[in-house]
């Protein structure tokens, strides 16, 4: 089954891809940092049924790779804004778990106080700027925060993240525009996952569409990479950085990649008939965790004692995040009414 | 120390103070930085403050408001200027979903102190979209402020307190204000939004007004008060807040309201202050409040069709003088205009 635009073109020449050469140390930071995104995602879909996670949450399981091999890429002070689904933005750039999940639980200890709910997540501690729930629409935002990084003369770099149905909103060829007219410091960074909600790519952009070539009409540099290959994602993040740095402006990244659950809540639904099981059963075999752990196994970068501990260990981060959730108190109810402006 | 200014100076000057105040402050918007300067608002801005503060920016409005959003987040107060509120709309996902929200759905943790500069037209045949009045929607808003001044002093002292808060604030100009004069203070000073301003007291109607319709009510008073029928009338500066307590207070007075408003009567601000006055003052209302705004159409263009769509001063009177059951003759408040319907006076010679 030949996948559509760039996703394709990845997949094929994905099969004949050599082994990296790998920095354990990152390496097994990727792993580390996929595994506890995972963890936190399948718990909140094995408890969501406990209707005490009452918000809309979208799982970003089978998109780890992204995640971590960018913000891992960045420094603790460069800034990240992130989407309707964005634990895993969050997670991988450093944001306080506990403090997410009691978001999700709409604790009074919520990242967002209870305000935002799992489509609004921040924490400026780690420069987790904040994520929203419309398409599109933190791009300008954070190509507004990297011009004030350019005033204030700091060499922050911004980071945006989006799905593949963003090219399709205007508001990201104004974004662009501006960004590379005013040469600012912003990766925009595209999870191509082939769906808008249940409405596939083949129904919203022409055939044949390679969305990172979309970003060189711009005059930005480009790239298109494996979005599942952890390795591949920071090797090329690295490389857009390090372009940004010089004063070059913005860089963009499309990477091709697939959620496993349904668009929004737990479940999985491939048998609804917007997409098939075989297709799904083609990304799972390209498990961005497994594929990662095979190569750390096979090279001798870690053993299967190391991955063990590695599981104990996230395991016991994401039950204490989630105690620390389900025992926070709820905000008081006359919170509704308070700040609602800064005063 | 106070001296004349127009209104577009006063805006002129409370960006040059403000910018000069604190470098944070920066100023973009379609045409800012050219020959015109948005009716002067921005001469000599970017010659004074450069280019990195002062900048023209792409026709990409909704864009260039999340830019202003996200600048705001890193600490900068950004002040974006429209030619008109018209095409503002572009904006309305970054406005509404965004910096109205961003501060209470975060938990507070970050705020979004922007100013958005809207201009709304009228007369010279601006139309069914260059001169949209559209007040009310922002108020409707929760998290915008809407600030509308009518005078110079206003213009100052309102658009140096919205750009020092830290909250989002549409701040909507009338165009036929501009070449307006008045006593203005030299110095830095900030008029509290929210804070309503008592132009005129008197006993038997409260007039709440405006924006543009505050100059038109002026008129209308002085004409009212030379045929026995005494006015207060509230200049609201803001709509969102608003003084409610100066309303309130003023009705309990004078028993009788007439709200203007701008924009279109349905879902108006006027209707809105009507609302409020009853359910807060019925007892002290001597008769059904009145409003007087637009009819609930799109603005024409023809000369011939604007002349009986806008409200002016006699029929602030009329509808005053009404409700006073004094029947009385408003030629003399058209006869003192000497220039036509269409424009603000005879300093106004097109285009916009």
């Amino acid at each position: 089954m030949k996948q559509p635009g760039a996703v394709g073109n990845i997949l094929e020449s994905a099969q004949n891809k050599g082994l990296k050469e790998i920095q354990p140390k990152t390496a097994i930071e990727l792993l580390r940092c996929m595994r506890l995104i995972r963890f936190v995602e399948e718990t909140i879909a094995n408890r969501y049924s406990e209707q005490k996670m009452r918000c809309p949450t979208h799982l970003s399981i089978g998109q780890e790779a992204v995640a971590a091999g960018v913000c891992l890429s960045l420094n603790r002070d460069d800034q990240v804004f992130g989407t309707h689904r964005s634990h895993a933005h969050y997670i991988a750039k450093g944001g306080d778990i506990k403090a997410m999940i009691a978001e999700i639980y709409g604790r009074a200890t919520g990242c967002s106080s209870g305000k935002g709910g799992s489509m609004h997540l921040v924490d400026l501690s780690v420069g987790f700027m904040g994520s929203t729930s419309i398409v599109g629409n933190t791009i300008p935002v954070g190509v507004g925060a990297a011009m004030a990084n350019r005033l204030h003369k700091n060499d922050k770099i911004c980071c945006v993240f989006f799905g593949d149905a963003v090219i399709e909103e205007g508001v990201f060829h104004e974004s662009v525009n501006f960004a590379v007219l005013k040469k600012l410091p912003v990766l925009f960074v595209c999870e191509n996952n082939l769906y808008s909600v249940y409405s596939p790519l083949q129904v919203r952009q022409p055939e044949g569409r390679e969305i990172w070539k979309f970003a060189t009409a711009y005059g930005m540099l480009s790239d298109h990479g494996d979005g599942n290959d952890a390795l591949e994602v920071s090797e090329k993040t690295r490389a857009a950085l390090r372009h940004i740095h010089r004063g070059d402006g913005p860089y963009f990244l499309e990477f091709a990649t697939y959620r496993w659950r349904e668009h929004c809540g737990p479940n999985f639904d491939n048998d609804i008939g917007y997409r098939t099981e075989n297709e799904y059963l083609l990304w799972k075999k390209r498990d961005p965790i497994a594929l990662l752990k095979e190569q750390l196994l096979g090279q001798g970068v870690i053993n299967q004692a190391d991955i063990e501990a590695m599981e104990r260990t996230t395991q016991a981060e994401v039950a204490e995040a989630f105690d620390f959730a389900e025992s926070s108190p709820f905000p008081n109810p006359e919170e509704t009414f308070k700040g609602l402006y800064r005063e | 120390m106070t001296r004349t200014l127009t209104f577009a100076k006063a805006i002129n000057e409370a960006l040059f103070q403000a910018m000069l105040t604190d470098d944070s402050v920066i100023c973009y918007g379609l045409g800012v930085p050219d020959p015109k300067g948005v009716f002067g608002t921005t001469l000599g801005l970017q010659e004074r403050f450069g280019e990195n503060r002062v900048f023209d920016m792409p026709a990409s409005e909704n864009a260039m408001t999340g830019v202003a959003i996200g600048a705001s987040l890193n600490g900068i107060r950004p002040v974006m200027t429209h030619q008109r509120v018209d095409f503002f709309l572009l904006a309305m996902d970054q406005l509404v979903n965004n910096a109205a929200k961003w501060h209470y759905m975060f938990g507070g943790r970050s705020s979004v102190p922007i100013t958005i500069r809207l201009i709304i037209g009228r007369g010279w045949g601006q139309g069914p979209t260059h001169s949209q009045n559209l007040q009310a929607w922002f108020a409707h808003i929760p998290g915008l402020k809407v600030v509308m001044p009518a005078t110079p002093t206003d213009a100052k002292g309102l658009l140096l307190s919205s750009i020092f808060d830290d909250n989002p604030v549409i701040f909507l100009e009338h165009r036929w204000l501009y070449n307006f004069e008045g006593e203005v203070p030299e110095n830095d000073f900030r008029i509290p939004i929210g804070e309503a301003e008592l132009l005129k007291t008197g006993g038997d109607i409260s007039i709440v007004s405006f924006s543009y319709m505050t100059v038109e009510a002026l008129h209308a008073v002085e004409f009212l008060e030379t045929n026995g029928i005494s006015c207060e009338l509230i200049n609201l500066r803001s709509i969102k807040p608003i003084d409610w307590e100066m309303i309130f207070n003023s009705v309990r007075k004078t028993g009788r309201l007439l709200s203007l408003d701008t924009g279109p009567e349905s879902g108006s601000i006027a209707g809105e202050i009507i609302a409020r006055v009853s359910s807060n003052c019925f007892d002290a209302l001597k008769q059904a409040p009145r409003r007087l705004t637009l009819p609930d159409i799109p603005t024409p263009t023809s000369v011939a069709l604007t002349k009986v769509f806008y409200k002016r001063a006699e029929d602030i009177a009329d509808v005053a003088g009404s409700m006073l059951e004094k029947d009385f003759d408003t030629n003399s408040l058209q006869a003192q205009r000497k220039f036509p319907h269409d424009v603000p006076g005879d300093w106004f010679k097109g285009p916009f």
